[in-house]
């Protein structure tokens, strides 16, 4: 038999959140741990997560597995795991909403305040802007992004200011943009992220590396952010619409 | 929620605008929308960025003269017209490849970061069921790829710039029912916040149904847990007619066991399929071009491969889709999505190992009847009729440019041609006064009673169990091979299923993100498009795109080159003609489809 911790609170019913363990038969093959989920849902029809894909690039289904943010659906019992226990927790550091389920509205604030989109006034031609493979190439490793929110929830910076600093999720789309060769904004871009909090909360911890579910490294993009910043500081006009690569 | 909720205890939010869904083409729709400056307001279930069209791979199929500068929409409409095996509608489909360079041009214009090719250009790779002049001058290359995350790099960057036109999201919320006026206009819909669980009168003008597929009808599926068929069940309660819901893909390759989808883009790429013994069947089932046949034709040789013993494994129940040949260099930035899928879910590195695969249920070329201003009509006395407020567009529509079988890259496609023509027509609409009339009490109160019933049940059936039953009735008796017998079999049972759905027993009462209400509305969805396909697939006699039977396994142009339209007040089957008028052309008649 397999010992599940599942963290459990309905604001209804519950003054405060508690742990409620299941016993679950230990299924004969591997399995997710969304289907685990699944279940007990099965037999316990009042818990709560979200999920969507079960592949593992909607980012629904971020939690914290044994002390560890990942996504359920891409998450093999074997690999967490210890003896026949496991415990399930909501991300951390953002608020309860019930269970499993998290306000990610913090979150996707600082989403949108470092503007992800494309900025590019300039009048499109009739066909595609034209990129090179190389500037492409840029791309990769930030574009793929899932929104999951494992790698901001497990920033102990973001558990302190989810308000003023950034984050890992956002600060890796703002280096999206800045890396992007057809993106025009970059000396508003880095503008608004060079106060004491937006990028310089970031203190190296590395846990975002550590949890990101795609393999994605949010804290070499911050690296990248940090040193464009100080190039435009040391000289402003360092900075050009290609200013990633200088 | 558990007091009786009525007209009189509900808000009403009154928009111009309201879009069910906020996959892409409900997204693409908004940003239509939100640029008019009309009220809109988009209504979803999950944070949009978490809807299925995220998780579309290989690309988004367009003649924008890339890989070949001599492409030309016109041989891009011919193969989705073969492929549609003719019962694509010409005007829709003409529609559809002629504006696509726009739409796509577009998309790259608001940051989706689509692969290059070394002059710059937008990436495309070859695909299944495509052709240079006119099935003429071998394979062509027109899929448009973001590496193999097309549909997550779309997805986000109609996200990214509906955040940056403001659009308004009502996210977390879940639609219910439409509200219907005595005049059969659509008024709105209610809907609830999953997270607070308020109840509210949406009201508009225009009411446009971006709800995705409902994939989930059937035990083994590609679609995400969220492909529930809403908006269908929404518009079939209503007594709004569904197009050809017989015709369901199975994509050739779902990973065996797991049915996480494979994309195309890998036979593209060079992979092709093997079986027990090592062969390269396809050689003989489409000695033309293979590998990349229409899905339907590569899922039925699949399929016949198992069934005459020569599949692969201790089972012999599936296929290999072998990739190692084309080296880790291509795998890895061609293909880095199906390597991470693969070693997750199949536990093997296509850089050494074959990935085993099985046909699985991908997508509903049928779906609620519009036309290509996205506008819903249903069927009164053999004749189309406009539901006033009520439009549909992408994989929830069928306007039909799929017809019988859907080539791969032209869902993408669909939705952002579709749900941006849906758009404009809306603004155009409003601006010159058009609306419908409101709903009256009564009209809101009646729209209350699914909600109602399921809030106040004391006893009944639990929602997994009979959900489970659904999609085991689906997967055995209207899988890749149909007979009449096994149909009818699977016609009764699904009676008996209904009497279940409608009696579910929702033993949590809570209101704050209570999943298991969700879920069972949910699965009442579910049945209503199980039927429909159910029903239409038993009624057509013949064999054509993906409805394969074998009782009935030739094409019948004679008595089916024509849609089917599933009426829900007496739940019979008519036809209607499929339309061979494009405006700039001659339409492709009718003839042989091979490969």
């Amino acid at each position: 038999m397999l010992e599940i911790n599942l963290y459990r609170y309905n604001p209804e019913k519950d003054k405060f959140p508690f742990m409620q363990q299941y016993q679950i038969k230990k299924p004969e093959k591997d399995i997710m741990v969304l289907d685990l989920l699944h279940l007990i849902k099965e037999e316990d029809n009042s818990l709560s997560f979200r999920r969507s894909c079960r592949e593992g690039v909607c980012g629904s289904d971020g939690m914290n597995i044994n002390g560890k943010n990942g996504l359920a659906c891409i998450t093999p019992l074997s690999d967490v795991l210890k003896g026949n226990k496991l415990e399930i927790r909501p991300l951390p550091g953002l608020p309860v909403i019930r269970d499993l389920v998290v306000d990610m509205t913090e979150f996707y604030n600082q989403y949108e305040k470092i503007k992800p989109f494309l900025q590019n006034d300039s009048e499109p031609p009739a066909e595609e802007r034209l990129q090179s493979p190389k500037d492409r190439d840029k791309l990769d490793g930030l574009y793929e992004c899932i929104l999951c929110a494992c790698c901001s929830t497990s920033c102990p910076s973001f558990w302190w200011n989810p308000d003023k600093f950034v984050g890992p999720a956002a600060l890796l789309q703002a280096y999206r943009f800045l890396a992007d060769s057809r993106d025009l904004e970059k000396d508003s871009r880095l503008e608004a992220l060079s106060d004491p909090f937006s990028v310089y909360r970031c203190h190296g911890i590395m846990n975002c590396v550590a949890a990101c579910p795609k393999g994605l490294n949010p804290n070499k993009a911050i690296g990248e952010i940090k040193s464009m910043l100080l190039k435009g500081k040391n000289s402003k006009n360092l900075i050009t619409s290609d200013g990633a690569t200088k | 929620m558990t007091n009786t909720i009525s007209s009189k205890n509900i808000k009403t939010l009154e928009f111009d605008a309201l879009i069910i869904g906020g996959g892409g083409s409900g997204m693409r729709t908004s940003l239509e929308l939100a640029k008019s400056g009309l009220k809109t307001a988009v209504v979803s279930k999950v944070f949009p960025t978490r809807s299925h069209t995220v998780s579309a791979q290989g690309g988004i199929t367009c003649a924008i003269q890339s890989a070949d500068p001599n492409d030309d929409w016109r041989w891009h409409m011919y193969d989705t017209v073969k492929g549609a095996d003719f019962i694509g509608d010409q005007d829709a489909i003409e529609y559809m490849c002629s504006e696509g360079p726009k739409a796509v041009f577009e998309l790259e214009h608001m940051g989706l970061p689509f692969s290059r090719f070394d002059n710059g250009r937008i990436y495309q790779r070859p695909f299944g069921g495509q052709s240079k002049d006119f099935g003429n001058g071998g394979q062509a290359a027109r899929t448009c790829a973001a590496a193999d995350r097309t549909g997550h790099a779309l997805l986000h960057t109609l996200y990214q710039n509906n955040v940056k036109e403001g659009s308004n999201f009502l996210n977390e919320w879940f639609a219910v029912d439409l509200v219907k006026n005595s005049m059969n206009e659509v008024t709105g819909v209610i809907a609830f916040s999953i997270e607070s669980g308020e109840v509210a009168h949406l009201k508009a003008q225009a009411t446009v149904l971006a709800t995705g597929g409902a994939g989930r009808i059937y035990a083994s599926t590609t679609n995400a847990l969220i492909n529930t068929g809403d908006g269908l069940g929404m518009s079939l309660r209503s007594g709004f007619a569904a197009q050809d819901m017989e015709m369901w893909q199975f994509h050739p390759t779902g990973i065996y066991g797991a049915g996480s989808l494979v994309t195309e883009g890998c036979r593209g790429e060079g992979g092709y399929l093997i079986n027990g013994d090592g062969e390269r069947f396809m050689e003989r089932y489409a000695p033309n071009v293979k590998d990349l046949a229409g899905r339907d034709v590569v899922a039925r040789s699949m399929v016949l491969e198992i069934l005459e013993g020569r599949g692969c494994g201790e089972d012999k129940d599936h296929v290999f889709l072998k990739l190692d040949h084309l080296g880790a260099d291509v795998l890895n930035s061609k293909l880095p999505g199906i390597c991470e899928l693969s070693k997750t879910f199949a536990h093997v590195d296509p850089v050494y190992h074959p990935i085993p695969v099985v046909p699985t249920c991908h997508y509903m070329m049928g779906g609620t009847p519009t036309n290509i201003h996205g506008q819903a009509f249903t069927r009164r006395n053999s004749e189309d009729v406009i539901v006033p407020g009520l439009f549909a567009a992408g994989e929830a529509a069928c306007v039909s440019v799929h017809g019988a079988n859907r080539l791969g890259g032209n869902s993408l496609l669909d939705l952002v041609v579709f749900g941006r023509a849906a758009g404009m027509f809306i603004e155009k609409e409003l601006r010159s006064g058009g609306g419908v009339n409101s709903a009256s009490d009564s009209d809101i109160d009646e729209s209350l009673e699914r909600l109602n019933k399921l809030n106040e049940s004391n006893g009944g059936f639990d929602v997994a169990p009979v959900k489970k039953e659904l999609q085991t009735c689906m997967q055995n008796y209207f899988g890749v091979f149909r007979r009449g017998e096994f149909m009818e079999k699977g016609v009764a049972e699904l009676e008996v299923i209904r009497e279940k759905v409608e009696n579910l027993h929702l033993s949590d009462k809570s209101i704050a993100f209570n999943t298991s209400r969700v879920e069972a509305l949910e699965l009442q969805n579910l049945l209503e498009v199980a039927e429909a396909t159910a029903i239409s697939a038993l009624n057509r006699n013949e064999s054509r795109g993906a409805h394969a039977r074998d009782d009935f396994p030739e094409r019948d142009d004679d008595n089916w080159l024509c849609h089917s339209i599933f009426d829900p007040n007496d739940k019979s089957l008519s036809k209607r003609v499929v339309n061979f008028a494009p405006t700039t052309m001659d339409a492709f008649p009718p003839k042989v489809r091979v490969y």
